[in-house]
């Protein structure tokens, strides 16, 4: 008698610096970095994940399913607390506000929504 | 002594003010509107230590205005208008042959034109011992402070030599002060003046029924002093004796007019300066005499704000007419034009007692003086009730007397002289008796009289928001000055305001944010009558069309988090904030059950009720802050801060404080804080009851509960109030008969004292009265308003508030006691909850993908043998704090 193999549903959430799409060969697969099951996300709530080089990311998931991740340090106050703001979206954009002074982030953009001058790096996300 | 200009050569002529009360400030400001200021000199003389206050609200000291609030006077006013204003230093003879005033400090002045304002003073019967010490008079700030230090410190028992409007206000006080208080009237009934026999009735009834004992139809006959020569008593002219350590005259005033006769100018038989119909003074035309020391053309002296305001504006309208023609002649003999401008000949006498608990209120005709008027009389003893208005043969309403139930006070008198839209009886039968009508301000013709403080009319109020585009009652009060006076009249305003903004199609969009239309009121309403128990239905169900099926945001979430945690138990939704989809609406404090500090880092408050806590669980708490190395310091709220837990560490913290008996302390929820605690009654020697028993019940029954905004709340043993009760959302202070309630308090950026809501309470109608008010609060307060704000804003103000959660006038009160039993059932410690449950455990790591390496960024450096949050390790790359935009 034989099983049938166990199909695994597991999604792995993978991250990359948003830049190096542009420098890496069209193709290779560098640069990603495992961070997390998907099934850790919450919709509407985020995570904070440790980068080789000492950055942090904050990831998070909206309602659609869809995944973001920014720079985790909000740069008004330096602290690494973007993961654990609030989100929200704007005119079908998604949006993280931080928990300290409650200056808004574009999640997909990094654009800061309260102050066009300030912008926090974003990373490209693979949900595999 | 100093001479300033000589009189009437100066380069601008010269207006001197006698007097800054009530009635001075208001010419002040007359003077202003017209640009007098900018053409006179104007110079004051004011005998109090401060500038003009609002006396007719001088009872609220006692619930807690300050003197500060209680000002009249922007000093931005007086600079911006250049008017000189000397204080205490009273005028003493006026020379008016070299037209020159003397104050008491030697300072002379001259003037063009002189305008007294001296008002009145409290007339104390002729009594022996009428001047010992405990022997007080109810006029001024001054007097207040006195009667307040005496009764603190010497007296348990006060008599009011009085019992009309004043006297029964002065009597509220003494008693609301902690005295057993008595009431000695020579008339046989109370409120002689305003209400006939039958509305004395039924008001006897009503004191009686607080606790006062009353003392109609004699007199005072002798003050009875002890050795010391303080007073202990009182001899009544019927034979019997009061004893009392403190005793207030409020017999009535006279007009203030001696400086007037002093200086040879017309007073009347009983008092008061001869004026006008333009209020000058009949015995000199460059004297004018205004508010309560002038007596009127129509030979009365109006013991009313009212009709001082009026003759204020009439005065400063004929002095500028003055001005406008040729220079009064060298007799003084104004030109005739000046007359006719503007003038005052009489004046309402509507008048509601402001006195806690009781509703008395007469307006126009009250007594039926009129020829051929009738009455219509509704009077029920059992409640206390007694109404009757006086209606004219043409069936028009000429006034009325209201006991026991002033609500439709504001309504009816505006209605004064006009022929209602509904019959009489209607409108004093008790809502479900008969028809029950209501009489909506909006049937009041535009020329209606709505506040008779100010006189302002209908059609002025309809103005401010039609042509000076005013949306809300305060800039409607600012702009018409309605409502700023007794007060009794706001309710009608707020009515007449909102009708008039649905009439012009304003549209003002009071939504929540840009999700939801709806204020978080109405949400509430939505929640609880439909049971929604999850914010995603909310939002894809009464969210605005293009938020629906969104994610919301950072505002709506967390206020809907709150309203579904505030009714969880009733609508059956999850109970623990971090439960479900809860979980994803909390603010990042919330959501950590900690609070998220600057650098990242977080504190830790284990709940201490009462601010009552053991030796062994203080060294708890210090064991586990030193084994954690966190930085501790203790709060304003009587308890312990914990510093510095990185998000890792907060489940092993609170599992040794859990351990020890401690729970969450809700520090991090916009929730029920701290109550704090004096020692009361089991320590202190002036204690009246167990105020550290009364704050843990409190706390404790209210621990957990989710509201608008966070919850303050302290209990004091005795009226000195050493918990500070009176700055809080809800504070309590014992009396020797149980306890007062004061909400709407205060402290931080914008401090409030709170109103008195309630007095000798039972422990139980204490609690039962708490419960109402907070559920109340959070059933319609807006997001992150707080008590004192919401108390402000809402329309009718504390009146509304006490009206619904102590009358019951909404009928919620038994589903507002049931909402909180629900709560008080349904708490369970979050923390305890929290440690046992491994998925929301899995929440308090560090990084996803490295859960137990501490976050880089938070790091200490020591100060003061503890440590603090290393700043530049947060400062590395980021930008200046400045010109960012903070919402
Ligand atoms: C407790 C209380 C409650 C009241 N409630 C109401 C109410 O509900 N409704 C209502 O309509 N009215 C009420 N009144 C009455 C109201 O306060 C007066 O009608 C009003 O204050 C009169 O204003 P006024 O300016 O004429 O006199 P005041 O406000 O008395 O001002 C006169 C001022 O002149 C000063 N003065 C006197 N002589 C001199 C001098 N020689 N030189 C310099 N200064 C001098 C006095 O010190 C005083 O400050 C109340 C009064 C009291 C005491
Ligand atoms: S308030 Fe409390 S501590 Fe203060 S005197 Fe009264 S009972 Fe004593
Ligand atoms: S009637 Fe007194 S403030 Fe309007």
């Amino acid at each position: 008698m034989t099983l049938a193999p166990e199909t695994t549903t597991t999604l792995t959430v993978r991250l990359r610096p948003a830049a190096t799409a542009a420098t890496a060969a069209p193709g290779a697969d560098d640069g990603w970095l495992a961070v997390c099951d998907l099934s850790v996300l919450i919709p509407g709530r985020g995570v904070a994940a440790l980068l080789p080089d000492g950055r942090q990311a904050a990831v998070f998931m909206d309602r659609a399913g869809r995944v973001y991740a920014i720079d985790n340090r909000d740069p008004f106050s330096g602290a690494a607390v973007l993961s654990r703001g609030l989100t929200g979206s704007h005119r079908g954009r998604a949006f993280v506000a931080s928990p300290l002074l409650k200056q808004r982030f574009d999640l997909a953009s990094g654009l800061c929504l309260d102050d066009e001058s300030v912008r926090v790096t974003t990373y490209e996300v693979q949900v595999e | 002594m100093s001479t300033t200009a000589p009189a009437g050569t100066g380069p601008r002529p010269t207006i001197v003010l006698v007097g800054h009360g009530m009635v001075g400030q208001r010419f002040l400001e007359a003077l202003a509107e017209r640009g007098l200021t900018a053409t006179h000199r104007v110079v004051v003389l004011c005998e109090e230590p401060r500038p003009a206050y609002d006396r007719v609200q001088l009872t609220s000291y006692f619930s807690g205005r300050t003197p500060e609030e209680l000002s009249m006077t922007d000093p931005a006013f007086l600079a911006d208008h250049g008017i000189e204003l000397h204080l205490g230093d009273p005028a003493e003879s006026v020379d008016r042959t070299a037209r020159q005033v003397t104050a008491r400090s030697g300072l002379v002045v001259g003037y063009d034109t002189l305008v007294l304002a001296t008002g009145s003073f409290p007339f104390v019967p002729p009594v022996p011992g009428k001047d010992a010490e405990g022997c007080f008079v109810y006029r001024t700030i001054e007097d207040l402070l006195a009667i307040e230090a005496y009764a603190k410190a010497r007296a348990t028992t006060g008599a009011v030599v009085g019992g009309g409007l004043l006297g029964l206000e002065a009597a509220g006080a003494l008693q609301g002060l902690g005295l057993t208080t008595h009431i000695v009237e020579f008339a046989p009934r109370l409120m002689p003046v305003q209400v006939d026999e039958g509305g004395g009735a039924a008001l006897l009834r009503t004191i009686e029924g607080m606790g006062l004992t009353v003392h109609t139809g004699t007199g005072t006959q002798e003050v009875v002093t002890g050795d010391d020569g303080a007073v202990t008593g009182m001899k009544l002219s019927d034979g019997s004796t009061v004893a009392t350590d403190l005793v207030v005259f409020s017999a009535g005033v006279r007009p203030r007019d001696q400086l007037a006769r002093d200086s040879g100018l017309t007073v009347g038989e009983r008092g008061g300066i001869s004026v006008d119909e333009q209020c000058r003074t009949v015995s000199d035309p460059r004297v004018f005499a205004i508010g309560e020391c002038a007596l009127a053309s129509d030979g009365r002296v109006y013991g009313l704000v009212a009709p001082g305001y009026e003759m204020a504006e009439t005065a400063a309208a004929t002095i500028a007419a003055d001005g406008m023609s040729p220079e009064l002649s060298a007799e003084g003999m104004p030109p005739a034009v000046a007359s006719g401008t503007a003038s005052f000949t009489g004046a309402d006498l509507s008048t509601k007692l402001k006195l806690l608990g009781v509703d008395v209120a007469s307006f126009g005709d009250a007594h039926g003086a009129a020829a051929d008027c009738l009455d219509v009389v509704y009077s029920d003893s059992r409640s206390g009730t007694y109404k009757k208005l006086v209606i004219g043969s043409g069936g028009e309403l000429l006034g009325g007397i209201l006991v026991g139930d002033a609500e439709a006070y504001g309504t009816l008198r505006a209605f004064t002289g006009s022929v209602p839209p509904i019959a009489p009886e209607q409108l004093v039968l008790p809502a479900g008796a008969g028809a029950p009508v209501q009489l909506g301000p909006s049937a009041l013709p535009d020329e209606a009289i709505v506040c008779s403080c100010h006189n302002v009319t209908k059609g002025a109020i309809r103005g401010a928001v039609t042509e000076h585009s005013c949306t809300t009652v305060p800039e409607v009060k600012k702009c018409t000055k309605a409502g700023t006076g007794c007060g009794s009249c706001v309710k009608v305003l707020g009515q007449l305001v909102t009708a008039e903004l649905e009439a012009s199609g304003v549209e003002v969009d009071k939504g929540l944010c840009g999700c939801f239309a709806q204020t978080r009121e109405e949400l509430y309403e939505i929640v609880l009558a439909l049971r929604v128990s999850s914010y995603r239905q909310l939002l894809d169900r009464y969210g605005r069309e293009d938020a629906r099926g969104g994610d919301g945001c950072e505002v709506c979430k967390p206020a809907v988090g709150s309203v579904i945690a505030s009714l969880a138990p009733v609508i059956g939704a999850e109970n623990h904030v971090l439960g479900g989809e809860q979980a994803a609406l909390q603010d990042t404090n919330d959501h950590f059950l900690a609070n998220l500090q600057k650098n990242g880092s977080y504190s830790i408050v284990p709940r201490i009720p009462g601010g009552e806590i053991t030796p062994e669980k203080l060294i708890v708490i210090g064991e586990v802050a030193r084994d954690f190395g966190l930085y501790t310091k203790i709060t304003g709220g009587q308890r312990i801060d914990m510093f510095g837990a990185r998000v890792e560490q907060l489940p092993l913290i609170w599992t040794r404080l859990v351990d020890a008996g401690f729970e969450s302390g809700h520090a991090y929820g916009k929730s029920l804080r701290t109550v704090k605690s004096c020692v009361g009654q089991t320590w202190c020697r002036y204690g009246v009851q167990d105020s550290v028993r009364m704050a843990i019940d409190l706390e404790l029954r209210y621990r957990g509960l989710r509201s608008p905004h966070k919850l303050k709340s302290a209990v004091s043993g005795c009226a000195r109030e050493c918990a500070e009760a009176q700055s809080k959302d809800f504070g309590v202070i014992a009396t020797a008969n149980g306890w007062n309630l004061y909400v709407g308090g205060n402290g931080g950026a914008t401090p409030r004292h709170a109103d008195l809501l309630a007095q000798d309470l039972s422990d139980a109608e204490l609690v039962r009265l708490i419960d109402r008010f907070l559920m109340f609060y959070i059933r319609t307060a807006d997001r992150l308003e707080r008590t004192s704000t919401w108390l402000e804003r809402i329309d009718g103000g504390l009146d509304h508030v006490r009206d619904v959660v102590v009358e019951d006038s909404l009928g919620i009160c038994e589903e507002l006691e049931s909402l909180m039993a629900a709560h008080v059932d349904a708490y369970r410690d979050e923390w305890a909850e929290t440690i046992k449950d491994p998925e929301k455990l899995s929440r308090f790591v560090s990084f996803v993908n490295a859960p137990d390496t501490p976050d880089p960024v938070v790091g200490f450096v020591p100060e003061r043998d503890q440590i603090k949050p290393d700043l530049p390790l947060l400062a590395i790359g980021i930008r200046p704090l400045e010109g960012s935009a903070q919402r």
